[in-house]
């Protein structure tokens, strides 16, 4: 058995009562590569972020539970401590400074000083900068890693790859680095950069490095990890070997069956008329590229968009209404729709209800009536009087349809005139389903509909749709990151990854097929839908 | 040696509208000289390089905040009204000579550290909108100064009524205030003829590049050979230049004469600035400027760091207006603080400095080109609509103009640069 290294002990968390992480024990010794899976959401960054000592935690009523590193028990308040402790962090999101080269970026405030005369008077912080050394430091920790880049070339510009390289050769150039994590490393990645970049992992645990891999590409856990941990919605599900187990059983674990929504049977037909036809469509969402995507959606159907944060699956949606710049194809009830123009994509028929339901949603601070018929105001010039060319509001009929919708929605309110801020999440999402449905649309997008609100709330939203669905007949395309919820209304589900289809399941189908799927395993590729079918 | 480049056209396009503001001061003053025909050079040369000693330094003083990230520090206006404490403090007890100028540092110093750390104080709690806060906190400052001299002098400090420096009625300062003998006491120490100073300029800078080509073979003299043989052939043209005017004793003789002080005290400002970026300090003014999320979870005090740049910038400001006074001769109690800020800021981007950038280079070259323009508008008021005051409107028009446009360019292009875009030919790459 070799050293053992760093001990998580019964760690707890919760953020004011909501549990997010519930008795993990990981152990991690010197030199292995540890894997830690689970899906979004399942508490690996609020772990990690217990691990650093990050002030989210401390500010947020600390947690339970131990850390022991080498045999001691330690306590970390700080980034600053973990740091001091031999934990460093290679981020997903780079912290490199463009401006700078690659020394001064691996050396950031632990820059090699020499003294001079006016340091000598005025302290250490007027010492001037020994680039000699700091190049050279630079230079073996990039040797390390097997990159011939120059140490002094600038940051900006350099491949993303490249800049992950960077990212770890700082980590690596701090004396008594023993523990190191890695937050989804290949995610933007290509993949020779992630070969190299697992080869380079797996050099530095031979070094007697304990790594902390974390990922949802499944393949790449099980070519480089000796160990994986699952966690699953705060829970510890399992601690394997990595060669006892493999992808199909991790994916397993990773989906569960959740406390699951029932499922009624679905009472309308749908139709075989395709309403929506999507081939070849581009979106440029940052962090959630569309690249490339077909799909069709049936007239009179619930289409669930699944998939992992940052694959893609919010940049359809966001791309047909024209939020973010498209390309592509996109066929509506046989004609084509013209990209890149809210206006446009409104009036031939689609509604939208952000995910984004602060920033694009709502109007935080305007009525609830005004929010509700504003975009038809805008678009269908309905609830409009037209006196020569002036138009006014027709306050009267946009109060009473408020009411009605106030009283279908079951919307909790004071009044219709109660701003659109002040009311909880559950409210405003009904608020902007409202506002859709005040459009009368013939397909409705519904991006993340039960993000941010309460599990009663969440209910009645998905009730609604189902009954919208079945009772007008409505197409409607749900993206979530909850799988249960899709399961649960859903007629087929779509899997996201990397910006294309993956697959379409029925929302029957095993878990390992989902985990699979969302985790753009190799090994399902016979499970890949047709995509027409 | 030139690369086959396709992106050298658009390279040039950018090297042009980067620069924009430099080369519009540049054309505007050769249009000077060419429609005001009655501008001898020497003139020109002496108006532009007294201005030069007066405001270089307070330029510079502008160049840590913006390197830190603070944007342009309007509130250099508060150490220039330190600096003006000093000059009446020490005025007030007849203090001649440069020992009273040293005394004015002295005095300045510790009054504009302490306004310099209250600045920083408020610009981080106003992060993100320094530059607005900085123009109100020199407004405000102003009310604290004029309170201060136009009351407490006099009514709470009790100040005898037949002092020169009191207004007749024993209450608060006159509106300008004699230097005495503080008047030229930097310049007075050593002057050399103008000519002779451009020689030994000349001689140290083309020394200087030869060194760093030759003896340390400095990678960037090696790489960029036209830009080093430009400065080379400069320096080398200054040299021929003033040789040729001393010996022959020609008109460019008149112009004034160099005070070598003033010039050595902005040749060592300059030189610290460098400096200091080379220090731990000074990477880490970079390093949040750059950015102050990443320098955080680095472990750099951002604030502390912040409030260190305001500080070394409004002690840098004090000093440049006890120079810019004892140069002028009077202080002008309620006016001479007014407009440095803007002036100062102007000069900096008309040097071709932006928001996020500026380098002591930039600075120097701004000032000489802002004062440029100071100088010949008026001439060019004279000549084309025979009125010089139209000149003079112009200046404000240009002053304004240059600080509005160099914000609005900067927004524009940081706008530019976020702005999200699908290129084609990457979508056709994924398509397949």
């Amino acid at each position: 058995m070799s050293e053992n290294l760093l001990k998580l002990k019964n760690i707890s968390k919760d953020y004011y009562g909501n549990q997010v992480l519930n008795n993990i024990n990981i152990d991690i010794n010197k030199g292995e590569i540890h894997a830690l899976v689970g899906e979004n959401g399942a508490g690996k960054s609020t772990l990690m972020n217990i691990l650093f000592g990050m002030p989210v935690i401390h500010s947020t009523g600390g947690y339970k539970g131990s850390i022991e590193i080498e045999g001691k028990e330690v306590n970390i308040a700080t980034p600053h401590d973990a740091m001091n402790l031999g934990i460093g962090m290679v981020h997903q999101e780079f912290m490199l400074i463009p401006g700078f080269t690659i020394t001064e970026n691996i050396k950031i405030n632990r820059e090699i000083t020499n003294p001079n005369i006016v340091s000598r008077i005025f302290g250490k912080s007027l010492e001037t900068l020994d680039f000699k050394k700091m190049n050279a430091d630079a230079r073996k920790a990039l040797d390390k890693l097997d990159m011939g880049i120059d140490e002094f070339t600038l940051v900006a510009g350099l491949p993303v790859g490249h800049m992950q390289f960077i990212e770890i050769a700082r980590e690596i150039d701090k004396t008594g680095m023993k523990i190191l994590v890695f937050d989804e490393p290949t995610a933007v990645l290509t993949e020779t950069e992630t070969q190299n970049l697992l080869k380079a992992i797996k050099k530095l645990a031979e070094s007697g490095i304990g790594i902390i891999f974390i990922s949802h590409r499944l393949d790449e856990v099980m070519q480089i990890s000796d160990r994986v941990t699952v966690l699953r919605d705060g829970e510890h599900v399992a601690t394997m070997n990595t060669k006892d187990t493999n992808t199909h059983e991790i994916a397993q674990l990773m989906i569960g069956r959740k406390i699951s929504l029932d499922r009624k049977e679905k009472t309308n037909h749908i139709s075989d008329e395709t309403i929506l036809r999507i081939r070849n469509f581009v979106v440029k969402m940052p962090g959630e590229e569309v690249k490339g995507l077909d799909l069709d959606v049936k007239k009179g159907e619930i289409i669930g968009i699944g998939g992992l944060a940052g694959q893609g699956k919010l940049g359809i949606a966001n791309g047909i209404m024209g939020i973010y710049p498209a390309k592509g194809e996109v066929v509506f009830e046989g004609k084509p729709l013209e990209l890149n123009n809210p206006k446009k994509s409104i009036a031939s028929g689609l509604a939208f209800v952000s995910e984004d339901r602060k920033g694009v949603g709502l109007l935080l601070d305007s009525s609830i009536e005004f929010n509700t018929v504003f975009t038809s105001m805008q678009i269908h010039n309905d609830f409009l009087i037209k006196i020569g060319p002036i138009k006014f509001k027709d306050s009267k009929k946009i109060r009473e349809h408020t009411k009605k919708m106030i009283k279908d929605l079951d919307i909790r309110c004071r009044s219709p005139l109660q701003n659109a801020g002040s009311l909880s999440g559950g409210n405003q999402q009904k608020v902007c389903l409202a506002r859709a449905l005040t459009q009368n649309p013939k397909l409705l997008l519904v991006s993340e509909p039960t993000r941010g609100i309460d599990v009663g709330a969440k209910k009645l939203v998905l009730d609604l749709l189902r009954k919208l669905n079945e009772e007008q007949g409505m197409t409607i395309v749900m993206t979530s990151s909850e799988l249960a919820e899709l399961r649960s209304i859903c007629d087929r589900i779509v899997i996201i990854c990397d910006g294309k289809v993956e697959g379409i399941l029925p929302p029957d189908a095993p878990d390992a097929d989902f985990g699979l799927m969302m985790s753009g395993s190799r090994a399902n590729s016979d499970l890949r839908g047709d995509l027409n079918g | 040696m030139t690369k086959k480049n396709p992106l050298l056209k658009s390279q040039y396009k950018n090297l042009l509208t980067d620069n924009m503001v430099p080369i519009i001061f540049i054309l505007f003053t050769l249009i000077g000289f060419l429609v005001a025909k009655g501008v001898p050079f020497s003139f020109f040369l002496s108006d532009l390089s007294s201005r030069f000693y007066r405001n270089a330094f307070l330029v510079l003083s502008l160049v840590i905040p913006v390197i830190a990230g603070l944007g342009l520090n309007f509130g250099i206006v508060v150490g220039a009204m330190s600096g003006q404490i000093a000059i009446a403090i020490v005025r007030y007890f007849f203090i001649e000579g440069i020992g009273g100028m040293a005394l004015c540092f002295a005095i300045a110093t510790p009054i504009a550290t302490f306004f310099g750390y209250l600045t920083g104080k408020l610009f981080n709690k106003t992060r993100g909108q320094e530059m607005i806060a900085s123009l109100i906190v020199g407004f405000f400052a102003n009310g604290i100064y004029q309170f201060l001299f136009l009351f407490v002098v006099g009514v709470i400090i009790k100040v005898p009524a037949d002092h020169p420096m009191i207004k007749t009625d024993g209450v608060g300062i006159r509106m300008s205030v004699d230097m005495g003998t503080l008047k030229y006491s930097l310049e007075n120490i050593l002057e050399i003829p103008f000519m002779w100073a451009m020689l030994i300029i000349a001689v140290i800078s083309a020394g200087f590049l030869l060194y760093k080509r030759y003896v340390k073979k400095d990678a960037s003299t090696i790489e960029n050979k036209l830009g080093f043989y430009a400065k080379l052939t400069g320096s080398l043209a200054l040299l021929v230049i003033s040789i040729i005017s001393i010996a022959t004793n020609n008109s460019l003789m008149t112009v004034k004469k160099v005070p070598v002080v003033t010039v050595l005290l902005i040749a060592l400002l300059g030189l610290f600035n460098n400096l200091l970026l080379k220090t731990k300090l000074g990477q880490d003014f970079r390093s949040v400027g750059q950015s102050q999320h990443i320098a955080r979870s680095n472990g750099i005090d951002v604030d502390r760091t912040r409030i260190i740049a305001v500080i070394i910038s409004t002690v840098l400001a004090a000093w440049g207006q006890l120079i810019y006074i004892q140069n002028m001769g009077t202080l002008n109690t309620y006016g001479a603080h007014n407009v440095i800020g803007m002036f100062s800021v102007a000069s900096l981007l008309v040097g071709g400095a932006s928001v996020s950038k500026a380098t002591v280079g930039q600075a120097i070259v701004g000032t000489l080109l802002f004062n440029s323009m100071f100088i010949m508008s008026p001439e060019i008021g004279k000549a084309v609509f025979g009125q010089a005051i139209l000149g003079e409107y112009f200046r404000t028009f240009m002053v304004y103009g240059v600080i509005g446009l160099a914000l609005g360019m900067y927004v524009w292009n940081a706008n530019r640069k976020s702005r999200i875009t699908l290129d084609p030919d990457e979508a056709e790459k994924l398509v397949g």
